[in-house]
């Protein structure tokens, strides 16, 4: 039982569409986890199950060993929104004090979180000023300020300059490796190679649930782009076969 | 609820205002340009005899309108910020409790509704020579607590806006009736018995009758103490009821 996150036959519904359909997986501590996939496939779906915000159809999440959404794991677990979700009329450092006085940090938490995003300079800022990689950022110091032990950070890089982005992957693995347990959703397949683990969903269900040399040495393939590509294509072989086998049988 | 992220909440929402200046300066000035406009307005009119000026009877119910009004509007259009900016859903994400933020934002606006009073009171009685026969202390108190049902309602009417637009209308619906009401155009004893038993079911009712009580009478008065206490159980309800929409999982 040392998984931060474990999800057996998740069913989610929206709007009348199935967003997730049966996901089964887990989440090891202490690692970067990456949950891939494009731009509706459920990731976000899936974060706000893991949080604990989400109203779920079926299945089970269960986060750091209780029900998702637990008021005990609220003190445990950081979420940072795709939407920078920071307060526009305040300065970066009063967003960050506050977040970090609902977590019982003090101001060193908050101006430390701060400067891990590469916002010392813009700490006085009003958010509403920023620029919408600042702005982000502003909103992922929120999210570590009270020094979770399981974090959800949904596209946490997008819109980040090159060198940016890879002091945040630095600053991703060096909190893994503190024993931080990280779940990082991106469209994004380069920063896959990144990751520890890696998930990736599909129009709701999960592809692949392996370490990125795992899934290349699976396909065949170096690169991990491919990889999923081959995997996509075998997956929907499979499928069709089975539905041909069942039109036929049906004639 | 816990007073170490509760006090955090009201410093927040006070640095939010604190960052918008034309919005105090018009929270503390309009009140006072708007008395001044209903002292002109009957300024030639004739007073029977015995009874107070025209002038101190509807200046003295103002002074708990106006608050009651403007920090209902403030109150809708900040919570409906909290639900658009992203900020609601990550707030429940953490250890903060509902009745937290709710009663963060009564106590915040209260404050500022406190300076707003105080500063339409002083006008009132300094300038305009308003005459009581109670204290300006109780007056301005009444009007902070008419101020606080204000924000009450506003949080509770919050919940059914999903919209600007939505929200704005709340105004017309739940504030106007509890206006046309309260006894400022009709008194209440004079109304048919339906209109009345509608002005005893709204609390502004009472809010306004706590008011011409202390204008009435020297010392505080039983009636008035039982109004304030009616006022004072509908914040309470309002504020428990909005903590009861508030809902941490959504679809």
């Amino acid at each position: 039982m040392d998984d931060a996150i474990a999800v057996r036959d998740l069913v989610v519904d929206r709007g009348g569409r199935r967003v997730l359909d049966g996901i089964s997986c887990r989440v090891p501590r202490g690692a970067v986890t990456g949950l891939l996939g494009p731009s509706g496939s459920g990731k976000t779906t899936f974060m706000r199950a893991v949080v604990g915000v989400q109203l779920v159809s079926g299945g089970t999440v269960t986060v750091l060993g209780q029900p998702a959404g637990t008021p005990a794991l609220r003190h445990r677990v950081g979420y940072l929104t795709q939407a920078p979700s920071v307060y526009a009329d305040l300065t970066v450092r009063e967003n960050a004090r506050y977040f970090a006085a609902l977590y019982g940090r003090g101001r060193v938490e908050a101006d430390r979180a701060i400067s891990d995003v590469g916002l010392a300079e813009a700490a006085g800022q009003l958010v509403a000023t920023l620029s919408g990689g600042q702005r982000s950022r502003a909103s992922l110091a929120c999210a570590l300020v009270g020094e979770p032990e399981l974090v959800i950070l949904d596209e946490p890089t997008v819109g980040q300059d090159p060198v940016l982005r890879a002091d945040l992957w630095a600053r991703f693995h060096a909190m893994a490796a503190a024993g931080t347990t990280l779940l990082v959703s991106s469209h994004v397949m380069d920063e896959a190679a990144r990751c520890d683990q890696l998930l990736l969903i599909r129009q709701g269900r999960l592809i692949a649930d392996d370490s990125p040399a795992a899934i290349r040495a699976a396909a065949g393939v170096d690169d991990l782009d491919e990889a999923f590509l081959r995997l996509i294509r075998a997956g929907e072989a499979a499928s069709t076969s089975t539905d041909a086998t069942a039109a036929r049988e049906t004639a | 609820m816990n007073a170490r992220i509760l006090a955090a909440t009201t410093g927040r929402i006070l640095r939010q205002l604190r960052h918008d200046r034309r919005t105090i300066a018009l929270l503390v000035l309009v009140p006072a340009v708007l008395l001044t406009l209903v002292y002109f307005m009957y300024a030639d009119q004739p007073t029977p005899p015995g009874q107070p000026t025209t002038f101190d009877r509807i200046a003295l119910v103002m002074l708990g309108i106006f608050p009651f009004v403007i920090m209902f509007l403030v109150t809708s259009i900040a919570m409906l910020r909290e639900r658009t900016s992203g900020t609601l859903e990550r707030l429940l994400t953490t250890p903060l409790g509902k009745l937290d933020l709710l009663f963060g934002y009564g106590i915040a606006f209260g404050l500022a509704a406190a300076v707003q009073a105080a500063v339409a009171a002083a006008v009132a009685y300094w300038i305009f020579d308003l005459e009581t026969a109670g204290s300006i202390g109780l007056v301005i108190g009444i009007a902070v607590l008419d101020a606080v049902l204000g924000v009450a309602l506003g949080l509770l009417c919050s919940a059914f806006a999903r919209t600007e637009f939505q929200a704005v209308q709340f105004l017309p619906v739940v504030v106007i009736p509890q206006l046309l009401l309260c006894g400022l155009f009709v008194a209440r004893d004079q109304m048919a018995g339906w209109l009345q038993a509608l002005s005893d079911a709204f609390p502004l009712s009472y809010a306004i009758e706590a008011l011409q009580e202390v204008g009435a009478h020297a010392e505080p008065t039983g009636r008035m103490w039982r109004d304030v206490a009616v006022v004072f159980g509908a914040v309470v309800l309002a504020l428990v009821l909005a903590a009861a929409t508030l809902r941490r999982r959504s679809g």
